[in-house]
């Protein structure tokens, strides 16, 4: 029991860094990205691929992963971002497929459908990280540093430039705000800390493969943040505890597996419908005003 | 020319911009003095607001030049041309409205340690003491429009008058020398026009140099230093507001026959 509340905690600290790190596109400057799954993905593989064949360690590959996850952003951001927000849909939707494509179809790098195996648990300080409640607190902390750093970029005068492009970019350009080049940080920032969750990711569960990265899964972040609320720091917290607990709940309900995951996608879609409807900013709902209380 | 006897701080030389088959500047020629306040005036589709979206970089130019002391600034992005200290107001304002009033004005406000991500969280010192001047500043800007009232307030909440007032404090605060207004007493009523007047005035006394587009032209002459007449994308005439608006062709050309 405390091995599988233990699990819950870690997928809830990879998710909370995800759902945080997309906000910040999402929630605080209004672009809508579909290739959060495959940034998490690069990360994924990328942590896995310079642990198992350069044989650097968890944290060499989570420093790479960063780097990979947000120069891959960059490539579809500066074309993208330069024309309007919108086109980012488009285009991170297109990145979406084709690192699905790469993952499944360069075999000699990825193993295809079979997946990488093998990978290795984190070594902290020569302690190696091999129980789910050890990995807890490894979760945590990583999850904490991205409340941190999404804390301090969206309190601060980039943060108000950051609100200015979401509610009117015409005038934050006509103030002198470099809007495309803060749209491009912001984006490389947003995946460099997805790509981290991917690390997090395939060192915890030592096996990937491309399914854990599919388009359904970035929609599945997506849900996270706008269930949760999109207009505070702790909303898309607030959507990974409740929406991971689904299917752990369904678990509990006598529903046969073939049954669970598409029930499961049932309650994602109806609750993403309902909260449309009902109540659109999210359970935690609308704050005036964050900037203001800045240092 | 009267124009010629200051050398001018922006100096608009054979503008032409066209979209599709409608030459909407054609040809056009001014100064802008600097310290005064110079009113372009037209008939609708005389190209003011054209005018003041290629000068600030929001549309390009078909041919010709503008000058901002000597520079040329034609070509360069908005945001480039705001740093080089050419402001602007909006006719449909464009305030940040899900923002408070202060925040509004604090973009105005130069923030270029806490706007780099590298230095928010490698020189925070330095970021909140630029904080806590910019701060300082937008109080004094909103006490100088008279909205140091309103500061915590959604911009959107503002009753219409203020909001205009606003949309002036926002690029007061980034102190740039050249501040363009589009229609700064457009839909204003009779006591919020006596409050934006002596302000507009008051901007020249704090060393600005405004351009201003307006349409009401008992205002104008009782703002303009110097009067630019648009007409189909050209300069008809600029000179003094009594001969502009003196002038009866001038003038049959602005009510239209």
């Amino acid at each position: 029991m405390t091995a599988y509340i233990a699990h819950y905690l870690v997928m809830v600290g990879i998710y909370a860094i995800l759902a945080l790190s997309l906000n910040l596109l999402i929630g605080y400057s209004g672009i809508f990205s579909l290739a959060h799954a495959a940034i998490y993905g690069i990360g994924a593989y990328a942590s896995a691929l310079v642990a198992l064949k350069l044989g650097l360690g968890f944290w060499g590959g989570m420093v790479i992963a960063a780097g990979v996850g947000a120069l891959a952003s960059a490539l579809v951001a500066i074309p993208s971002l330069r024309v309007s927000g919108d086109y980012y849909v488009v285009a991170s939707f297109g990145l979406q497929v084709v690192v699905l494509a790469v993952f499944m179809n360069w075999t000699d790098l990825t193993n295809g459908h079979a997946g990488l195996p093998g990978i290795p648990r984190p070594n902290v300080l020569g302690w190696v990280i091999d129980q789910p409640f050890e990995y807890v607190f490894l979760a945590a902390a990583f999850a904490v540093l991205t409340y941190a750093v999404c804390w301090r970029l969206t309190n601060s005068a980039f943060g108000r430039v950051l609100q200015a492009i979401r509610d009117d970019e015409i005038a934050a350009q006509a103030m002198g705000k470099d809007v495309v080049r803060v749209k491009i940080v912001i984006a490389c920032i947003s995946s460099a800390l997805g790509a981290m969750a991917g690390s997090l990711y395939a060192h915890y569960i030592t096996y990937i493969n491309p399914s854990s990265f599919a388009l359904h899964e970035s929609i599945f972040i997506a849900s996270l943040v706008i269930l949760g609320g999109s207009e505070r720091l702790a909303g898309p917290i607030v959507g990974t505890f409740l929406l991971l607990a689904i299917p752990e709940v369904l678990k509990f309900l006598a529903i046969p597996d073939t049954v669970a995951a598409p029930v499961r996608q049932i309650i994602y879609g109806a609750l993403l419908i309902i909260f449309m409807l009902v109540r659109p900013e999210g359970i935690l709902g609308r704050v005036r005003s964050e900037t203001e209380h800045a240092k | 020319m009267s124009m010629a006897a200051e050398s001018p701080i922006m100096s608009v030389k054979g503008l032409a911009r066209s979209f599709g088959g409608i030459q909407a500047v054609n040809d056009c020629s001014f100064d802008v003095r600097p310290g005064r306040i110079t009113g372009l005036i037209g008939p609708n589709g005389a190209g003011k607001t054209t005018v003041f979206n290629v000068i600030t970089g929001f549309l390009g130019a078909d041919r010709g030049s503008i000058l901002l002391r000597g520079r040329e600034i034609l070509g360069l992005s908005p945001h480039q041309v705001e740093r080089l200290g050419v402001v602007r107001t909006f006719q449909h304002l464009r305030l940040w409205s899900k923002m408070t009033v202060l925040e509004n004005v604090l973009l105005g406000c130069a923030t270029p340690a806490g706007e780099n991500v590298f230095s928010l969280f490698l020189r925070p010192g330095a970021v909140r003491a630029e904080e806590a001047r910019a701060r300082e500043r937008a109080m004094e800007v909103l006490e100088f429009f008279g909205l140091s009232g309103r500061t915590h307030e959604f911009a959107e909440d503002l009753a219409y008058p203020e909001q205009k007032l606003l949309s002036m404090a926002r690029i007061f605060a980034a102190d740039a020398p050249v501040m363009l207004l589009d229609e700064p007493a457009s839909g204003l009523d009779g006591e919020s026009l006596r409050r934006i007047v002596p302000l507009v005035r008051k901007l020249v006394e704090h060393g600005k140099t405004v351009l201003l587009i307006e349409h009401n032209m008992e205002l104008i002459s009782e703002l303009s230093d110097d009067v630019v007449f648009l007409h189909q994308g050209r300069v008809l005439a600029a000179g003094a507001p009594a001969e502009i608006t003196r002038d009866p062709a001038l003038t049959e050309i602005y009510f239209g026959v």
